[in-house]
Protein backbone atom coordinates (compact mmCIF):
# COMPACT_ATOMS: atom_id res chain seq x y z
CA UNK A 1 0.00 0.00 0.00
CA UNK A 2 2.43 2.64 1.19
CA UNK A 3 6.06 2.02 0.35
CA UNK A 4 8.95 3.16 2.50
CA UNK A 5 9.80 5.96 0.10
CA UNK A 6 6.25 7.29 0.18
CA UNK A 7 6.18 7.12 3.96
CA UNK A 8 9.44 9.03 4.08
CA UNK A 9 8.08 11.58 1.62
CA UNK A 10 4.94 12.08 3.70
CA UNK A 11 6.99 12.46 6.87
CA UNK A 12 9.35 14.96 5.26
CA UNK A 13 6.51 17.09 3.85
CA UNK A 14 4.59 17.11 7.11
CA UNK A 15 7.72 17.93 9.10
CA UNK A 16 8.54 20.92 6.92
CA UNK A 17 4.90 22.05 7.23
CA UNK A 18 5.08 21.72 11.00
CA UNK A 19 8.22 23.85 10.96
CA UNK A 20 6.39 26.63 9.10
CA UNK A 21 3.55 26.34 11.60
CA UNK A 22 6.00 26.79 14.48
CA UNK A 23 7.70 29.70 12.71
CA UNK A 24 4.40 31.56 12.24
CA UNK A 25 3.41 30.81 15.82
CA UNK A 26 6.63 32.24 17.22
CA UNK A 27 6.55 35.40 15.09
CA UNK A 28 2.85 36.03 15.66
CA UNK A 29 3.29 35.51 19.41
CA UNK A 30 6.10 38.09 19.47
CA UNK A 31 3.80 40.57 17.74
CA UNK A 32 0.94 39.64 20.09
CA UNK A 33 3.04 40.35 23.18
CA UNK A 34 4.23 43.75 21.94
CA UNK A 35 0.78 44.90 20.78
CA UNK A 36 -1.04 43.45 23.78
CA UNK A 37 1.25 45.19 26.24
CA UNK A 38 0.92 48.49 24.43
CA UNK A 39 -2.86 48.27 24.24
CA UNK A 40 -3.16 47.15 27.87
CA UNK A 41 -1.09 50.14 29.01
CA UNK A 42 -3.14 52.42 26.75
CA UNK A 43 -6.33 51.17 28.39
CA UNK A 44 -4.88 52.15 31.77
CA UNK A 45 -3.81 55.57 30.54
CA UNK A 46 -4.96 58.71 32.36
CA UNK A 47 -6.06 60.30 29.05
CA UNK A 48 -9.58 59.44 28.03
CA UNK A 49 -8.88 59.60 24.28
CA UNK A 50 -6.08 57.03 24.49
CA UNK A 51 -8.26 54.73 26.60
CA UNK A 52 -11.06 55.11 24.10
CA UNK A 53 -8.88 54.22 21.10
CA UNK A 54 -7.56 51.14 22.90
CA UNK A 55 -11.07 50.01 23.84
CA UNK A 56 -12.21 50.39 20.24
CA UNK A 57 -9.21 48.34 19.07
CA UNK A 58 -10.04 45.51 21.46
CA UNK A 59 -13.78 45.45 20.76
CA UNK A 60 -13.45 45.56 16.98
CA UNK A 61 -10.73 42.93 16.75
CA UNK A 62 -12.53 40.63 19.16
CA UNK A 63 -15.69 40.98 17.10
CA UNK A 64 -14.13 39.98 13.77
CA UNK A 65 -13.10 36.42 13.22
CA UNK A 66 -9.43 35.71 12.56
CA UNK A 67 -10.14 34.16 9.17
CA UNK A 68 -12.18 37.15 8.00
CA UNK A 69 -9.35 39.46 9.06
CA UNK A 70 -6.78 37.33 7.23
CA UNK A 71 -8.83 37.39 4.04
CA UNK A 72 -9.37 41.10 4.43
CA UNK A 73 -5.63 41.71 4.71
CA UNK A 74 -4.80 39.26 1.94
CA UNK A 75 -7.30 40.38 -0.71
CA UNK A 76 -8.12 43.97 0.10
CA UNK A 77 -4.85 45.58 1.15
CA UNK A 78 -3.33 44.93 -2.32
CA UNK A 79 -6.18 46.98 -3.80
CA UNK A 80 -4.85 49.92 -1.80
CA UNK A 81 -1.36 49.19 -3.14
CA UNK A 82 -0.16 47.62 0.08
CA UNK A 83 1.17 44.18 -0.80
CA UNK A 84 2.37 41.96 2.00
CA UNK A 85 3.86 38.53 1.57
CA UNK A 86 1.53 35.69 2.67
CA UNK A 87 3.81 35.12 5.67
CA UNK A 88 3.60 38.77 6.76
CA UNK A 89 -0.16 38.74 6.22
CA UNK A 90 -0.54 35.62 8.34
CA UNK A 91 1.62 36.95 11.17
CA UNK A 92 -0.09 40.35 11.10
CA UNK A 93 -3.63 38.94 10.96
CA UNK A 94 -3.12 36.44 13.75
CA UNK A 95 -1.06 38.95 15.74
CA UNK A 96 -3.80 41.60 15.60
CA UNK A 97 -6.60 39.18 16.52
CA UNK A 98 -4.79 37.58 19.43
CA UNK A 99 -3.37 40.86 20.74
CA UNK A 100 -6.93 42.03 21.43
CA UNK A 101 -7.53 39.03 23.70
CA UNK A 102 -4.01 39.19 25.11
CA UNK A 103 -4.34 42.83 26.11
CA UNK A 104 -7.34 41.91 28.28
CA UNK A 105 -5.29 39.24 30.05
CA UNK A 106 -2.44 41.66 30.67
CA UNK A 107 -4.71 44.50 31.73
CA UNK A 108 -6.57 42.40 34.27
CA UNK A 109 -3.29 41.09 35.71
CA UNK A 110 -1.93 44.64 36.05
CA UNK A 111 -5.14 45.95 37.60
CA UNK A 112 -5.27 43.13 40.11
CA UNK A 113 -1.95 44.01 41.74
CA UNK A 114 -2.84 44.99 45.29
CA UNK A 115 -3.82 48.64 45.82
CA UNK A 116 -1.41 48.89 48.76
CA UNK A 117 1.48 48.29 46.37
CA UNK A 118 0.34 51.23 44.28
CA UNK A 119 0.01 53.43 47.35
CA UNK A 120 3.51 52.42 48.46
CA UNK A 121 4.91 53.27 45.01
CA UNK A 122 3.41 56.71 45.30
CA UNK A 123 4.57 57.19 48.89
CA UNK A 124 8.12 56.29 47.87
CA UNK A 125 7.89 58.69 44.93
CA UNK A 126 8.74 56.16 42.16
CA UNK A 127 8.33 57.33 38.60
CA UNK A 128 5.67 55.51 36.55
CA UNK A 129 8.17 53.60 34.40
CA UNK A 130 10.29 52.29 37.23
CA UNK A 131 7.16 51.51 39.29
CA UNK A 132 5.78 49.40 36.44
CA UNK A 133 9.07 47.66 35.78
CA UNK A 134 10.21 46.98 39.33
CA UNK A 135 7.02 46.77 41.39
CA UNK A 136 3.87 46.17 39.39
CA UNK A 137 5.09 43.92 36.56
CA UNK A 138 7.03 41.40 38.68
CA UNK A 139 3.87 40.83 40.71
CA UNK A 140 1.53 40.73 37.71
CA UNK A 141 3.71 38.42 35.60
CA UNK A 142 3.01 35.13 37.43
CA UNK A 143 -0.73 35.88 37.17
CA UNK A 144 -0.71 36.64 33.46
CA UNK A 145 1.64 33.89 32.28
CA UNK A 146 -0.74 30.89 32.52
CA UNK A 147 -3.57 32.53 30.53
CA UNK A 148 -1.04 33.86 28.04
CA UNK A 149 0.32 30.32 27.73
CA UNK A 150 -3.18 28.98 27.04
CA UNK A 151 -3.55 31.67 24.45
CA UNK A 152 -0.31 30.57 22.83
CA UNK A 153 -1.80 27.07 22.44
CA UNK A 154 -4.86 28.64 20.83
CA UNK A 155 -2.61 30.62 18.52
CA UNK A 156 -0.71 27.49 17.52
CA UNK A 157 -3.97 25.82 16.55
CA UNK A 158 -5.33 28.90 14.80
CA UNK A 159 -2.27 29.10 12.55
CA UNK A 160 -3.97 26.32 10.54
CA UNK A 161 -6.03 29.16 9.03
CA UNK A 162 -3.00 30.48 7.14
CA UNK A 163 -3.19 27.41 4.91
CA UNK A 164 -6.15 29.18 3.30
CA UNK A 165 -3.97 32.12 2.28
CA UNK A 166 -1.47 29.84 0.52
CA UNK A 167 1.13 29.45 3.27
CA UNK A 168 2.61 25.95 3.34
CA UNK A 169 2.01 25.18 7.00
CA UNK A 170 1.17 21.75 8.44
CA UNK A 171 -2.46 21.84 7.25
CA UNK A 172 -1.48 23.00 3.78
CA UNK A 173 1.18 20.28 3.48
CA UNK A 174 -1.48 17.74 4.44
CA UNK A 175 -3.86 19.04 1.79
CA UNK A 176 -1.06 19.03 -0.79
CA UNK A 177 -0.09 15.44 0.02
CA UNK A 178 -3.71 14.41 -0.39
CA UNK A 179 -3.94 15.95 -3.85
CA UNK A 180 -0.81 14.10 -4.95
CA UNK A 181 -1.11 10.81 -3.05
CA UNK A 182 -4.69 10.36 -1.85
CA UNK A 183 -4.88 8.52 1.50
CA UNK A 184 -7.18 11.18 2.97
CA UNK A 185 -7.94 9.44 6.24
CA UNK A 186 -4.34 8.59 7.00
CA UNK A 187 -2.95 12.01 6.19
CA UNK A 188 -5.59 14.08 7.95
CA UNK A 189 -5.15 11.88 11.02
CA UNK A 190 -1.37 12.40 10.84
CA UNK A 191 -1.94 16.15 10.63
CA UNK A 192 -4.18 15.99 13.71
CA UNK A 193 -1.52 14.02 15.57
CA UNK A 194 1.08 16.55 14.45
CA UNK A 195 -0.83 19.44 15.99
CA UNK A 196 -1.49 17.39 19.09
CA UNK A 197 2.21 16.67 19.52
CA UNK A 198 3.02 20.37 19.31
CA UNK A 199 0.19 21.67 21.49
CA UNK A 200 0.06 18.98 24.17
CA UNK A 201 3.55 19.59 25.67
CA UNK A 202 2.79 23.30 25.73
CA UNK A 203 -0.45 22.68 27.62
CA UNK A 204 1.40 20.48 30.12
CA UNK A 205 4.04 23.18 30.59
CA UNK A 206 1.38 25.80 31.32
CA UNK A 207 -0.35 23.46 33.80
CA UNK A 208 2.95 22.75 35.54
CA UNK A 209 3.81 26.44 35.84
CA UNK A 210 0.32 27.28 37.05
CA UNK A 211 0.54 24.67 39.79
CA UNK A 212 3.97 25.97 40.76
CA UNK A 213 2.95 29.62 41.11
CA UNK A 214 -0.28 28.85 42.93
CA UNK A 215 1.32 26.28 45.25
CA UNK A 216 1.65 28.79 48.09
CA UNK A 217 -2.11 29.23 48.21
CA UNK A 218 -2.80 25.64 49.19
CA UNK A 219 0.07 25.16 51.61
CA UNK B 1 -10.60 51.36 -5.54
CA UNK B 2 -14.04 52.84 -4.89
CA UNK B 3 -16.59 51.40 -2.53
CA UNK B 4 -19.59 50.82 -4.82
CA UNK B 5 -22.73 51.30 -2.71
CA UNK B 6 -25.14 50.06 -5.39
CA UNK B 7 -23.12 46.87 -5.82
CA UNK B 8 -22.93 46.42 -2.05
CA UNK B 9 -26.72 46.77 -1.83
CA UNK B 10 -27.26 44.28 -4.66
CA UNK B 11 -25.21 41.54 -2.97
CA UNK B 12 -26.75 42.05 0.50
CA UNK B 13 -29.54 39.44 -0.01
CA UNK B 14 -26.98 36.77 -0.95
CA UNK B 15 -24.91 37.54 2.12
CA UNK B 16 -27.96 37.58 4.39
CA UNK B 17 -28.90 34.10 3.16
CA UNK B 18 -25.40 33.00 4.14
CA UNK B 19 -25.77 34.70 7.51
CA UNK B 20 -28.97 32.74 8.15
CA UNK B 21 -27.16 29.44 7.54
CA UNK B 22 -24.35 30.62 9.82
CA UNK B 23 -26.78 31.37 12.64
CA UNK B 24 -28.50 27.99 12.21
CA UNK B 25 -25.24 26.05 12.37
CA UNK B 26 -24.09 28.02 15.41
CA UNK B 27 -27.32 27.57 17.36
CA UNK B 28 -27.54 23.82 16.66
CA UNK B 29 -23.81 23.34 17.26
CA UNK B 30 -24.08 25.22 20.55
CA UNK B 31 -26.90 22.93 21.72
CA UNK B 32 -24.82 19.86 20.84
CA UNK B 33 -21.79 21.36 22.61
CA UNK B 34 -23.66 22.23 25.82
CA UNK B 35 -25.36 18.83 26.07
CA UNK B 36 -22.20 16.87 25.27
CA UNK B 37 -20.10 19.15 27.47
CA UNK B 38 -22.44 18.56 30.39
CA UNK B 39 -22.34 14.79 29.86
CA UNK B 40 -18.52 14.88 29.72
CA UNK B 41 -18.34 16.98 32.90
CA UNK B 42 -20.59 14.52 34.74
CA UNK B 43 -18.72 11.52 33.33
CA UNK B 44 -15.45 13.00 34.61
CA UNK B 45 -16.76 12.55 38.13
CA UNK B 46 -17.51 8.89 37.48
CA UNK B 47 -16.26 6.40 40.04
CA UNK B 48 -14.99 4.24 37.19
CA UNK B 49 -11.42 5.09 36.20
CA UNK B 50 -11.57 4.05 32.50
CA UNK B 51 -14.47 6.47 31.93
CA UNK B 52 -12.52 9.30 33.58
CA UNK B 53 -9.45 8.50 31.48
CA UNK B 54 -11.52 8.40 28.27
CA UNK B 55 -13.00 11.82 29.09
CA UNK B 56 -9.60 13.31 29.86
CA UNK B 57 -8.28 11.91 26.57
CA UNK B 58 -11.22 13.38 24.67
CA UNK B 59 -10.73 16.80 26.25
CA UNK B 60 -7.01 17.06 25.67
CA UNK B 61 -7.20 15.75 22.11
CA UNK B 62 -10.00 18.02 20.97
CA UNK B 63 -8.47 21.01 22.71
CA UNK B 64 -5.01 20.43 21.24
CA UNK B 65 -5.92 20.15 17.57
CA UNK B 66 -7.32 22.82 15.23
CA UNK B 67 -11.02 22.82 14.47
CA UNK B 68 -10.29 23.14 10.76
CA UNK B 69 -8.36 19.86 10.63
CA UNK B 70 -11.05 18.15 12.71
CA UNK B 71 -13.61 19.32 10.15
CA UNK B 72 -11.47 17.94 7.33
CA UNK B 73 -11.32 14.57 9.05
CA UNK B 74 -15.08 14.53 9.66
CA UNK B 75 -15.83 15.61 6.13
CA UNK B 76 -13.32 13.64 4.07
CA UNK B 77 -12.32 10.70 6.23
CA UNK B 78 -15.61 9.58 7.76
CA UNK B 79 -17.27 8.83 4.40
CA UNK B 80 -14.42 6.39 3.71
CA UNK B 81 -15.35 4.68 6.97
CA UNK B 82 -18.90 4.36 5.63
CA UNK B 83 -20.45 7.26 7.53
CA UNK B 84 -21.63 10.00 5.20
CA UNK B 85 -23.23 13.12 6.63
CA UNK B 86 -24.45 16.11 4.66
CA UNK B 87 -22.10 19.15 5.01
CA UNK B 88 -24.52 21.03 7.27
CA UNK B 89 -24.75 18.13 9.73
CA UNK B 90 -20.96 17.68 9.59
CA UNK B 91 -20.57 21.33 10.54
CA UNK B 92 -22.96 21.04 13.47
CA UNK B 93 -21.25 17.87 14.70
CA UNK B 94 -17.77 19.35 14.19
CA UNK B 95 -18.53 22.56 16.08
CA UNK B 96 -20.38 20.59 18.75
CA UNK B 97 -17.58 18.08 19.37
CA UNK B 98 -14.90 20.79 19.49
CA UNK B 99 -16.70 23.22 21.77
CA UNK B 100 -18.00 20.41 24.00
CA UNK B 101 -14.41 19.92 25.13
CA UNK B 102 -14.17 23.58 26.22
CA UNK B 103 -17.64 23.74 27.74
CA UNK B 104 -17.03 20.50 29.65
CA UNK B 105 -14.03 22.12 31.30
CA UNK B 106 -16.14 25.16 32.26
CA UNK B 107 -18.86 22.89 33.67
CA UNK B 108 -16.27 20.93 35.61
CA UNK B 109 -15.00 24.13 37.23
CA UNK B 110 -18.52 25.27 38.09
CA UNK B 111 -19.42 21.87 39.56
CA UNK B 112 -16.24 21.76 41.62
CA UNK B 113 -17.04 25.23 43.00
CA UNK B 114 -20.25 23.97 44.57
CA UNK B 115 -19.64 23.72 48.32
CA UNK B 116 -19.33 20.10 49.55
CA UNK B 117 -22.09 20.89 52.04
CA UNK B 118 -24.57 20.73 49.19
CA UNK B 119 -23.54 17.17 48.35
CA UNK B 120 -23.65 16.18 52.00
CA UNK B 121 -27.08 17.74 52.43
CA UNK B 122 -28.35 15.81 49.40
CA UNK B 123 -26.95 12.63 50.90
CA UNK B 124 -28.45 13.38 54.31
CA UNK B 125 -31.87 14.04 52.75
CA UNK B 126 -31.57 10.73 50.88
CA UNK B 127 -31.93 12.18 47.39
CA UNK B 128 -30.96 9.73 44.67
CA UNK B 129 -28.12 10.66 42.33
CA UNK B 130 -30.28 11.77 39.43
CA UNK B 131 -32.36 14.09 41.61
CA UNK B 132 -29.24 15.50 43.29
CA UNK B 133 -27.75 16.42 39.93
CA UNK B 134 -30.95 17.69 38.40
CA UNK B 135 -32.44 19.68 41.28
CA UNK B 136 -29.42 20.69 43.37
CA UNK B 137 -26.08 20.65 41.60
CA UNK B 138 -26.83 21.67 38.02
CA UNK B 139 -29.08 24.67 38.80
CA UNK B 140 -26.32 26.08 41.00
CA UNK B 141 -23.59 25.27 38.49
CA UNK B 142 -25.45 26.92 35.62
CA UNK B 143 -25.63 30.37 37.16
CA UNK B 144 -21.97 31.41 37.23
CA UNK B 145 -21.56 29.68 33.88
CA UNK B 146 -23.79 32.06 31.96
CA UNK B 147 -21.10 34.59 30.92
CA UNK B 148 -18.69 31.78 30.04
CA UNK B 149 -21.27 30.12 27.80
CA UNK B 150 -21.94 33.51 26.22
CA UNK B 151 -18.27 33.86 25.34
CA UNK B 152 -18.22 30.42 23.78
CA UNK B 153 -21.35 31.19 21.77
CA UNK B 154 -19.69 34.28 20.31
CA UNK B 155 -16.47 32.34 19.79
CA UNK B 156 -18.36 29.66 17.87
CA UNK B 157 -20.02 32.28 15.74
CA UNK B 158 -16.64 33.64 14.78
CA UNK B 159 -15.28 30.18 13.92
CA UNK B 160 -18.03 29.57 11.37
CA UNK B 161 -16.04 30.91 8.39
CA UNK B 162 -14.11 27.66 8.74
CA UNK B 163 -17.22 25.78 7.70
CA UNK B 164 -16.71 27.17 4.21
CA UNK B 165 -13.85 24.67 3.78
CA UNK B 166 -16.38 21.85 4.01
CA UNK B 167 -18.69 23.55 1.47
CA UNK B 168 -21.43 24.76 3.82
CA UNK B 169 -23.03 27.81 2.15
CA UNK B 170 -22.61 30.12 5.16
CA UNK B 171 -21.76 33.81 5.22
CA UNK B 172 -18.07 33.49 4.41
CA UNK B 173 -18.73 31.09 1.54
CA UNK B 174 -21.38 33.48 0.19
CA UNK B 175 -18.95 36.40 0.31
CA UNK B 176 -16.24 34.33 -1.37
CA UNK B 177 -18.62 33.31 -4.14
CA UNK B 178 -19.69 36.89 -4.78
CA UNK B 179 -16.04 37.96 -4.84
CA UNK B 180 -15.15 35.09 -7.17
CA UNK B 181 -17.89 35.91 -9.65
CA UNK B 182 -17.52 39.69 -9.72
CA UNK B 183 -13.80 40.10 -8.99
CA UNK B 184 -14.79 42.73 -6.45
CA UNK B 185 -13.40 42.03 -3.02
CA UNK B 186 -13.91 45.21 -1.02
CA UNK B 187 -17.72 45.19 -0.89
CA UNK B 188 -18.42 41.51 -0.04
CA UNK B 189 -15.64 41.21 2.56
CA UNK B 190 -16.44 44.55 4.18
CA UNK B 191 -20.15 43.71 4.38
CA UNK B 192 -19.27 40.31 5.81
CA UNK B 193 -17.07 41.86 8.51
CA UNK B 194 -19.86 44.32 9.38
CA UNK B 195 -22.39 41.48 9.59
CA UNK B 196 -20.12 39.61 11.97
CA UNK B 197 -19.84 42.71 14.14
CA UNK B 198 -23.61 43.30 13.89
CA UNK B 199 -24.23 39.90 15.48
CA UNK B 200 -21.33 39.47 17.87
CA UNK B 201 -21.33 42.91 19.51
CA UNK B 202 -25.06 42.86 20.51
CA UNK B 203 -24.71 39.23 21.69
CA UNK B 204 -21.78 40.25 23.85
CA UNK B 205 -23.76 43.19 25.25
CA UNK B 206 -26.74 40.92 25.95
CA UNK B 207 -24.63 38.52 27.98
CA UNK B 208 -23.01 41.44 29.82
CA UNK B 209 -26.49 42.69 30.69
CA UNK B 210 -27.62 39.25 31.88
CA UNK B 211 -24.49 39.01 34.02
CA UNK B 212 -25.04 42.45 35.58
CA UNK B 213 -28.67 41.69 36.29
CA UNK B 214 -27.65 38.52 38.09
CA UNK B 215 -25.21 40.44 40.32
CA UNK B 216 -27.70 43.23 41.05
Amino acid sequence: MITDTTALFIARQLASGALVTLEITVMAEALVLVLAFTVALMRLSPWRLVRWVATLYVEVLRGISALVLLFYLFFILPLFDISLSPMATGVLGLGLTFSAYGSEIIRSALVNVHQGQRDAVRALDFGPVIALRRIILPQALPVMLPPLGNQLVELLKTTSLVSLITLTDLTFSGAQLITTLGHQTLIWCLVLVGYFLMAWPLTRLVRWYERRVTAWRTT
Amino acid sequence: MEFDWAFAWSITPDLLRGLLVTVQVVVLGFVVAVVLGLLLAIAQRSAWAPIRAACAGYLSFFRSTPLMVQLYVLFFALPLAGLTLPPFATGVVGLGLYYAAYIAEAFRGAIEDIPPGQWEAALALDFDRATTWRRLILPQAFKPLLPVLGNYLIGMFKETPLLAVITIPELFQAAKQVAGMSYRYTEPYTLMALMFLAISVPTSLLFKYLEHRRHA
